[in-house]
């Protein structure tokens, strides 16, 4: 009886995200005896996903056409409409200069969502590219790449934006920048782990026993294999940059006012916390559900995946 | 809660089963619904009996066993029937109240000794454990009763081994103390699920002959579930055999064995290697002793070190090493886990460099192989492997695996490669409509063909045939190995085999080296090392094969049923 | 054995001063005396005396590679530079403020550990209901929740709305209840994921099956086969939740006002205080390579698997 070989699965634990130490799942040593029969997926609605989906969907269209949802300005205040309570003409109400925070949180979407997806395009494409040297030449070059990526992750990754921030200055891009670095690391780990463990699989030898060189080989089995789990931690690091960036704001450090930035909409709308709560829960519960929904579209690629 | 095992009745007509078994229905929810594992299927034990639950992947025998003992995953549920355990009905019991029995009325060897005991505690505290469970004993006196136990399965030093944790203990030694803690209670049954079946062949005798050696001294009935018809046939007193949840057939094991009633039985029977023992294989090359030597594989003196380098000694996994191979013939690589058959091969495959010692495959050296040769080299040599599952890339169409080869070597032809493919896939026998799947839509037995396929599809003249069919069931295994025949009639192909199956390398080798330690104990003609061993380890290797109790007759032909499957 | 832990120290000093060099890199070596210039801005009040004294101990006038050598032999010394803003030694300023930020941090990371705990536990006996699914979902949520913003919120719900706990000059430790569960709500999170996720697959190994059939109730072998096998892989995360928990002081520290590395952090990105950031940098690299030291050290110890691999190596 034979065990199958079990791909090392990797748990991301050193990830700065707590989200990426969960690792894809166990896996389960799969006896070959199994009855090997077409396993079908046949879909079941989830309704969880399918709620999180939604949001997703009108987070994204408030990004791309905020116009369609509000008629009103998120920068210019209406007068005599200051602080006002939610009602049916301000549904959220309005801030201290009378701007309605519906029209905001809408606005706002746009410097949230793009920051974000930036910030992780930084950590793919430079973490990937790093993971896949790294786990693909081995030897010497991956010796030095993992221990700089080791470096990384030992410094928190709070300060390490906040050094970046302090090198590069206050702003959305440069806010972007911060989080998108601190994120290399972690790619870089999960990617390199990936390609070893395909690399070691049989169907690669029996790439290279047929003839095959390493770049065929490479191109053909290690990268196709090893770059889906990519897929669904990319989707995890985008709702991990969402609360980075929104905290970053709230600190003061990205956009600067008026921008409706979600984080900065919670700084702004906690001073007036004893007499306008609505200021400060509205956009809190706008990126939690965001980043809820983000995580669980994550989490169902993860698992269709398996 | 304590439920005394109802007494072993002695002198009355008819004792009661142990384990009576009626309608029992299993069914598994997953998801895409609700599927039965096992159909309403009716048997019994008596005490003292040992009955063979036997059947192939997918059969229900492993359901049919966990249901017994109350332990189904989480979502298989026994949807009807009965258990009665010593005239006690035990289907509906909750978990709480089952506890009870278990461990004290009924017992479990598991499969996978490697596995089934807690990495974190030592030996004697997980067989102390079920006396401390039980309330039969607690503190000084469990443990030393622990050590008794260990004593009482063979284990040398049980003092010490009380003390050890499971890592340090080899496979068969854990199976022993596993067995240690199924009989610590004196069960009316044990239910052994597969419990040799991740073993060494002499280890997996020794550990059957303990089981055997405690049931008789206990007067306890053992439920023995396995695949392997050699076992079940050499150690049961009754057969029961299942297929796809349904019982087949059953009765005494040497009634069945001698005169199958179903002809699914019959064909398992005909299957199955080790009862075929005696069956001559006819030589793929007609004249064998004739003509000059054409050895296509060459191995001389092969040394290979893995060490961690510097001063550290390393582990000598091959010690001069030397065999060769007749053009168009079979060689089998024989030997037990760590021998030293898989590092042979990944040498002779050129996967890495020996050491010392010379490989030479049909004139090419590869002590010292330049580029070129190496590509060379692919055309003329394949390695099929193991597991079918982990040699087919799961996210290429089967055409795309079987075609990639080509692809490595000289520029050919759109047309030209779909026709090869499409023909090396009809060589394998599997049907046409298979090159758009992917692997995971194919069975275990269809993909090792998908896999022999990618080894044909260069045109070689060696398949390195690595354990090839030891994960497929046993009618499959059969089809395999009868398609591998006609393929080497056909195609006159040299095949290095390896296994540890010996009745398998048996029925399919010309010749056979038999390797320990990294070491060439004993090389020959297959019938020649078989009917006389030279050495000690060959004659105990031979001795282990199961199935020796009811030789069939030599007579029977060859199974041919080279089918799709 | 010695040989390691002999490699082990020398690979964590490695990593330390790769992150020492990495800060210096991002935070000081600008071009020039850049960061000097500033503190010639009279808005600090600094004197000509204590100007020159700052540029002496920069070594301003020298090379990058001087300005380099010289920082790190001062911070093995203990000597972190001079806070700009505060125009103190940062060693004095760290000294005044890591206590009460070690004290947030030990408590929200023990109430962390609780309720990850009480999560797994609940779980794992709460049946297969609605129950348990709704107890599964708490750490994806509490890990999406931003935790400026859980702070607020507690604020608002606890003291404003419910005046359950004074925000006005609350008693010590009265008023350390809502920032330890500020940070506590989020770090338990990932926590109970990684306990869940161990338990449920520690649940499928074999060597449960056999505890089963000795006759053990579901209990006994949560408790006396499962708990431990799945604790330890806990413990590797232990640098990263360090992080993360630093990261929630400085979130907390400045959402309630309270005084300690984490508001000094953020002050010092305020006013471009490099010296002071750098110094909380490298500080928390060491105690994150200290950390996993410890764990690494303390892993063999407990896992009998681990000691028997390197007992051979050794």
């Amino acid at each position: 009886m034979t065990i199958l070989d079990t791909a090392e699965r990797h748990r991301n634990i050193d990830s700065p995200n707590p989200l990426d130490w969960i690792s894809p799942a166990p896996a389960a040593e799969v006896a070959i005896r199994v009855p090997a029969k077409a396993r079908s997926y046949p879909i079941r609605i989830q309704p969880g996903l399918v709620l999180a989906c939604i949001i997703l969907a009108i987070a994204l269209l408030w990004a791309v056409a905020p116009g369609l949802f509000t008629s009103y300005d998120p920068v210019q205040g209406l007068p005599g409409q200051q602080l006002k309570a939610p009602s049916v003409l301000h549904f959220l109400g309005t801030d201290a200069l009378g701007r309605d925070l519906y029209a905001r949180l809408v606005y706002g979407a746009v410097h949230s969502l793009s920051g974000a997806i930036a910030a992780v395009a930084i950590g793919l494409f430079v973490g990937t590219a790093l993971g896949v040297v790294a786990g693909s030449v081995g030897g010497w070059i991956d010796e030095v790449i993992m221990r700089l990526v080791d470096v990384l992750l030992s410094i928190p990754v709070l300060l390490l934006s906040l050094s970046i921030i302090i090198l590069l200055g206050f702003g959305t891009v440069n806010a972007a920048i911060a989080v998108g670095f601190t994120s290399i690391a972690s790619f870089a780990r999960l990617v390199r782990s990936e390609v070893v463990s395909v690399r070691r699989s049989e169907y690669v030898e029996a790439a290279f026993g047929s003839g095959g060189t390493f770049f065929k080989v490479l191109w053909r089995h290690v990268l196709p294999n090893s770059l889906t789990s990519v897929i669904a931690f990319t989707a995890l690091q985008v709702g991990s940059a969402i609360l980075q960036l929104s905290t970053l704001g709230f600190l003061g450090y990205g956009a600067p006012p008026p921008t409706p930035e979600w984080g900065l909409l919670i700084a702004e709308g906690r001073n007036y916390i004893a007499t306008a709560w609505w200021l400060t829960a509205a956009p809190g519960i706008v990126v939690v559900l965001v980043v809820l929904s983000v995580n669980r579209v994550s989490q169902a690629i993860g698992r269709a995946q398996q | 809660m304590t439920i005394s095992p109802v007494g072993r009745l002695e002198g009355t007509v008819l004792p009661s089963p142990v384990l009576d078994v009626s309608g029992l229905t299993i069914s598994y929810r997953d998801q895409s619904g609700t599927r039965t594992a096992v159909h309403g299927i009716d048997f019994s034990v008596a005490p003292g009996e040992v009955v063979a639950l036997v059947g192939e992947s997918g059969s229900g025998k492993s359901s049919t066993a966990q249901a017994i003992i109350g332990l189904l995953p989480e979502n298989g549920r026994l949807e009807s029937g009965s258990i009665r355990l010593n005239r006690q009905e035990i289907a509906g019991w909750p978990q709480k109240r089952l506890d009870g029995i278990r461990g004290s009325v009924i017992s479990l060897v598991p499969q996978d000794p490697g596995n089934s005991l807690n990495p974190v505690k030592t030996i004697g505290k997980q067989v102390a454990e079920i006396l401390i469970i039980h309330g039969k004993a607690t503190g000084a006196l469990a443990d030393a009763r622990a050590i008794e136990l260990l004593e009482r399965v063979g284990l040398n030093q049980p003092a010490l081994r009380a003390k050890q944790y499971p890592h340090e203990l080899s496979g068969g030694m854990k199976q022993r103390v596993l067995i240690a803690i199924a009989i610590a209670l004196k069960p009316s049954l044990i239910i052994a699920d597969e419990p040799t079946s991740a073993l060494d062949v002499t280890v997996q005798k020794h550990i059957l002959d303990l089981i055997d050696e405690l049931r008789r001294e206990y007067g306890t009935a053992v439920l023995l579930v396995t695949h392997d018809l050699g076992v079940a046939a050499d150690r049961s007193d009754r057969l029961i055999v299942l297929r796809q949840g349904r019982i087949q057939e059953q009765g005494p094991t040497a009634d069945i064995l001698a005169n199958p009633q179903s002809a699914y039985t019959q064909r398992l029977l005909a299957d199955a290697p080790s009862l075929n023992i005696r069956q001559r294989r006819v030589a793929a090359v007609a004249k064998l002793t004739q003509g000059e030597a054409d050895d296509i594989i060459i191995v001389e003196g092969l040394v290979q070190d893995f060490g961690l380098g510097g001063k550290d000694k390393g582990l000598r996994a091959l010690d001069n090493v030397s065999f060769r191979v007749r053009r168009g013939t079979t060689h089998a690589l024989v030997g037990e886990s760590g021998s030293g058959k898989t590092t042979t091969i990944r040498t002779v495959a050129a996967f890495q460099k020996p050491t010392a010692g010379k490989v030479i495959v049909d004139g090419l050296d590869l002590s010292a192989p330049p580029r070129e040769t190496l590509r060379l080299l692919r055309k003329k040599i394949q390695l099929v492997y193991q597991n079918p599952f982990g040699s087919l890339d799961p996210r290429q169409t089967i055409a795309g695996i079987v075609e990639e080869p080509l692809l490595n070597f000289e520029p050919m032809a759109r047309a030209k490669r779909t026709e090869i493919v499409a023909s090396t896939i009809e060589k394998v026998g599997l049907p046409l409509d298979v090159l758009q799947r992917r692997p995971h839509a194919l069975s275990g037995g269809q993909r090792q063909r998908v896999a022999i396929a990618r080894a044909l599809v260069l045109d070689p003249q060696i398949l390195i045939l690595d354990e090839a069919v030891s994960a497929l069931d046993v009618t499959v295994q059969a089809q395999i190995l009868s398609l591998l025949d006609t393929l080497q009639r056909d195609l006159g192909l040299t095949y290095l085999f390896v296994s540890h199956d010996l009745a398998v390398v048996r029925q399919i080798s010309d010749t056979v080296s038999v390797l320990n330690g990294g070491k060439i104990v004993e090389s020959g003609a297959v019938e020649e090392v078989f009917e006389h061993p030279q050495s000690a380890y060959t004659r105990e290797l031979i001795d282990a094969i199961p199935g020796k109790k009811y030789p069939l007759h030599a007579s029977r032909p060859i199974s041919t049923n080279s089918g799709n499957i | 054995m010695a040989r390691y832990i002999f490699s082990r120290v020398g690979q964590a000093l490695l990593v330390l001063w790769a992150a020492f060099t990495i800060s210096f890199v991002l935070l000081q070596a600008m071009p020039g005396d850049a960061v000097l210039i500033k503190f010639q801005n009279p808005e600090y009040g600094l004197s000509a005396e204590q100007i020159a004294d700052i540029r002496a101990a920069y070594d301003a006038d020298g090379s990058v590679v001087l300005q380099y050598v010289h920082t790190i032999g001062n911070f093995l010394t203990g000597d972190f530079g001079y806070s700009l803003q505060a125009g103190v030694a940062v060693s004095a300023q760290l000294a005044a403020n890591l206590p009460s930020t070690i004290r947030l941090a030990g408590l929200a990371f023990a109430a962390a550990a609780l309720l990850a705990v009480i999560i797994a536990v609940l779980s794992n006996i709460s049946g297969f209901g609605r129950l348990r699914s709704f107890i599964q979902s708490l750490p994806s949520l509490f890990v999406s929740i931003p935790t400026f913003w859980l702070g607020i919120m507690l604020i608002q719900i606890f003291s404003f709305r419910l005046r359950l706990v004074p925000v006005i000059n609350p008693g010590e430790w009265e008023g350390l209840i809502l920032p330890v569960l500020t940070i506590a709500l989020p770090i338990s999170a990932p926590m109970a994921q990684i306990l869940l996720r161990n338990i449920d697959e520690v649940l499928t190994r074999p060597f449960v099956s056999v505890a089963r059939a000795k006759g053990a109730s579901h209990t006994f072998v949560l408790w006396r086969h499962v708990a431990k096998n799945a604790f330890l892989p806990v413990l590797t995360v232990a640098g990263v939740l360090f992080g993360e928990l630093l990261a929630g002081a400085v979130i907390t520290e400045t959402v309630f006002g309270l005084n300690g590395i984490g508001s000094l952090a953020e002050q010092a990105v305020n006013f471009q205080d490099v010296a002071v950031l750098q110094a909380i940098v490298v500080i928390s690299a060491a105690a994150f390579v200290t950390i996993n030291l410890a764990v690494d050290l303390l892993y063999p110890v407990l896992d009998p698997r681990l000691k028997a691999k390197l007992g051979g190596v050794a």
